[in-house]
């Protein structure tokens, strides 16, 4: 057993006196081999992946949160030391949730002045004409996320376009990876669990994005914001958590106190699956209304949309892909279609 | 004990069989799907029956070996093949079956009373079928020789276009083998005195089970106390299992092992395999044939009955399962890995009811890598362990090197090394070097070093979890000393060979 009173020495320069103990090896290192380690580290996944070109413009895409923070500091750093030759720029999506967003949105541009990174912000508002808030008051409560996480992705791609840029960077890290495993493995979805675990998704068509953080451990993230003293914003949503990705969280959190390898030797596994060729797939198309990329006739984002604007916010929640045809042809819906797709008010 | 209640108020409640629409129900499979006794009987029959049709993989006249653990959904399959096999069977099974059972008492420090006691209340319960038993102590892993780890080609008869040419070029091989047997015979008694294996004569035939040698008890527990989380220990006993019963198989002739784990079992084997880094073994691992070891193929009949089937059905109709003590009886939830992935998925499915039968579907849907054989004739490098093509030659950009890298960065390096990923990438090409600077650099056992270039993903990490690799039971030491002799071989003579995978282990 390791003591915890005595003074250890770093493992990697053999000098310094430990300050940490590296959450994913497990070895004892001090302040400034650690932040080498999880440089080099971000560095090696970016070279080996061959992430960038010299001279691509690259959106980082920043919520204010550790993680991309972390990564704009790191991207930067890392631009700098090892001449990647990327115009780096934050881009930031403002959802229009009071009491967090904007909060957080006061955080990136703070980061914006530290990191002299150009900052453009897209909103919910100006792309949608609704903004979460009023997407709640709504939907209410259940289901709100879906809204969310759909427009966010559209809107990162969008405010992406606008500034013409090649590639989207994104904080996913580590855990993030693993726990999207786990839950695509647990509801049977063969199609993402296929993609999660890729590197750089959407070349085709979209603008493509990639996550230098893949191999990043979370608690590794918030260890190098606290010794970097980076500033960030740590507050959950103030909508509800999405339940199903808790329990698989939480079912992750409990593997790693177990091993803490666990979290990679996940992301192996996911790396090394390989699916039946007859097992069919959905083709990828594009959006008739917007051009979006999409598996369906409308996308996503268009059908929820669609929802809002018509009073029925269920129409995106669940399948009704038979109703596409209508909304497309911008056709009314029928009584018994209808009554379905509102809000139940109890 | 749930269920038990709910099948008596259905009584009560007088609803009738939704197949016979005749008989009273007296249980609910699925919701709303009640069965009365003899209907469900035919259901559980019919699936078991449908399993071994769809897929044709065991050929008339085979010797299949059963592996019995004394667990409820082994004790159904033993008592499907009896059944299949009487005589007023509709479409008799025409396989010869075995019993296999590896006795494991000394693992959770039982007494050679205690484990003779298990033994003798599993042959009470197998009393009424006829089959021969092994009985194997799992000591006897100490005797194994090398040959077991080598996996061998599979025989004609699997590559055949179909099933009837299959059953034709098996029942080909059986004549010509029965005529060789007499000059058989001696070579393999020869075989037998050459690997020091002394103890056949227990294995064919188990009726009488005598004590293991002291000494091999101890030196069992010496590797299961050597490794440091029960995460591992559940691999290592899975692996020496599975080895033993390879060799029982290889030793008397079967060329099929049926492995009874239920489809709940199995979708506990799915998440945590996953979670240990064998996503690339899931179809081997928990599909219905699984051929790794070339001429002995496991099959799994029982994978698509719920383990609330399997309870059922035995309650019903009076199979009886013996309940012996393992290492993970009265275990945490969170003592290991496996422990808490079935914890896990259990308190899922009492939230969401499809969770088992949806992951278990996801399975269905994988399939063996492949993506590296492209030549036909290179035989892939296979894990000296768990015996999986190994998962280890991937390329730079994965969480394979990704991990070596880190453990590189946090260690000492040399002072005149000043670009340190650079190093560390050309080592990660040479999969395994890298863990072998890292392991010399800490002050580790001597021994493991060797072993990790030999290992899959997982295995490795399994290993890294044992202390004494030494304590590792003689075949798997011998042939890791051979294996590494032959990749130091090639590795001298790389630059004159001219094919990639000329030469294999």
């Amino acid at each position: 057993m390791r003591s915890a009173r005595m003074p250890v020495k770093c493992s990697s320069c053999d000098a310094q006196r430990a300050a940490l103990r590296r959450p994913k090896t497990g070895h004892s290192v001090c302040k400034e081999c650690f932040f080498h380690a999880f440089e080099e580290e971000v560095h090696h996944t970016i070279v080996s992946a061959k992430l960038f070109q010299p001279g691509e413009k690259v959106g980082i895409g920043a919520s204010g949160g550790k993680d991309s923070t972390v990564l704009a500091h790191v991207l930067k750093v890392l631009n700098e030391r090892y001449h990647y030759g990327l115009e780096l720029i934050l881009i930031s999506v403002d959802e229009g949730i009071s009491g967090y967003r904007d909060d957080s949105l006061e955080t990136v541009k703070r980061n914006q002045q530290q990191y002299e990174l150009p900052l453009k912000i897209v909103s919910y508002q100006e792309l949608y004409g609704w903004t979460m808030d009023q997407i709640v008051k709504t939907v209410g409560l259940k289901n709100n996320c879906t809204f969310c996480g759909v427009f966010r992705r559209q809107a990162l791609d969008r405010g992406a376009m606008m500034l013409g840029v090649n590639k989207i960077c994104t904080g996913h890290n580590a855990d993030d990876i693993a726990e999207t495993v786990l839950m695509n493995f647990l509801r049977g979805d063969i199609a993402r669990l296929r993609r999660c675990t890729a590197i750089t998704t959407g070349s085709e068509g979209a603008i493509p994005r990639c996550k230098p953080l893949k191999y990043a451990y979370e608690k590794e993230i918030v260890l190098y914001a606290y010794f970097k003293k980076l500033d960030y914003f740590s507050t959950e949503c103030i909508y509800s958590p999405n339940a199903y990705r808790g329990h698989a969280r939480a079912f992750l959190k409990d593997l790693e106190a177990l091993r803490p390898s666990a979290i990679m030797d996940i992301i192996h596994s996911g790396e090394n699956l390989s699916v039946k060729e007859d097992v069919r797939m959905p083709v990828q198309g594009t959006c008739t209304r917007c051009g979006y990329i999409s598996s369906q006739g409308l996308c996503k984002a268009c059908v929820l949309l669609e929802g809002l604007n018509r009073g029925l916010p269920k129409l995106g929640i669940g399948k009704h892909h038979k109703l596409h045809h209508k909304l497309l042809a911008q056709e009314p819906l029928s009584e018994a279609e209808t009554r379905k797709l509102k809000v139940v008010d109890f | 004990m749930k269920g038990i209640t709910d099948l008596l108020s259905i009584r009560r409640l007088g609803r009738s069989c939704m197949k016979c629409k005749e008989a009273p129900a007296v249980l609910v499979i699925r919701v709303g799907d009640a069965f009365c006794k003899s209907c469900f009987k035919d259901y559980f029959v019919h699936k078991f029956r449908a399993m071994l049709g769809k897929n044709r993989v065991v050929y008339p006249g085979e010797k299949v070996l059963l592996a019995y653990s004394g667990g409820p959904s082994s004790s159904a399959m033993i008592q499907q093949v009896q059944e299949g096999l009487s005589r007023d069977a509709p479409k008799k099974l025409r396989f010869i079956p075995g019993i296999v059972f590896v006795d494991e008492g000394a693992l959770c420090g039982q007494s050679w009373e205690q484990r003779e006691q298990n033994v003798s209340e599993m042959q009470q319960a197998l009393q009424k079928t006829s089959f021969p038993i092994h009985i194997v102590p799992l000591e006897q892993v100490f005797l194994l020789p090398r040959s077991v780890l080598q996996s061998s080609l599979p025989g004609n008869a699997q590559h055949a276009e179909n099933y009837k040419q299959a059953v034709n070029s098996f029942l080909g091989q059986q004549r010509a083998h029965q005529e060789n047997e007499l000059s058989g015979i001696a070579d393999e008694l020869a075989q037998l005195r050459i690997t020091g294996y002394e103890c056949d004569n227990n294995l064919a035939n188990g009726s009488s089970y005598s004590c293991p040698p002291a000494e091999l008890t101890s030196a069992l527990m010496e590797i299961f106390n050597s490794a440091r989380t029960l995460t591992a220990k559940l691999e290592l006993l899975q692996s020496l299992r599975s080895h033993l019963i390879l060799h029982v198989a290889r030793t008397c002739g079967y060329s099929k092992v049926m492995s009874g784990e239920s489809c709940s079992r199995l979708a506990v084997r799915l998440l945590a395999n996953i979670s240990l880094g064998r996503g690339a073994f899931l179809p081997l691992d928990t599909g219905f044939s699984d051929d790794r070891y070339g001429d002995v193929v496991i099959v799994r009949p029982m994978r698509e009955y719920s383990a609330k089937e399997v309870s059922f059905y035995n309650r019903l109709f009076g199979v009886h399962s013996v309940f012996i003590p393992t290492m993970e009886t009265k275990a945490p939830d969170n003592s290991s890995i496996q422990h808490l992935s079935e914890a896990f998925l259990t308190k899922l499915q009492a939230d969401f009811p499809s969770t088992v039968s949806t992951v278990y579907r996801t399975s269905e849907k994988l399939n063996i890598s492949r993506k590296e054989i492209t030549d036909e004739n290179v035989q892939q490098e296979r894990c000296l362990i768990c015996m999986c093509n190994l998962d280890t030659r991937v390329g730079e950009a994965s969480a394979f090197c990704a991990t070596q890298v880190s453990q590189h960065l946090s260690q000492r390096r040399p002072k005149n090394n000043a670009e340190p990923t650079r190093h560390s990438e050309k080592q990660c090409c040479n999969s395994g070097q890298c863990c072998e600077s890292a392991a010399s650099c800490s002050s580790s056992v001597p021994g493991t070093q060797d072993f990790l270039p030999l290992l899959c993903y997982s295995c490795r990490v399994t290993v890294k979890d044992v202390t004494f690799v030494s304590s590792f039971p003689p075949y798997i030491l011998k042939e890791a000393e051979h294996r590494s002799r032959r990749l130091e071989m090639r590795r001298e003579i790389q630059e004159f060979l001219l094919d990639e995978g000329g030469g294999n282990m």
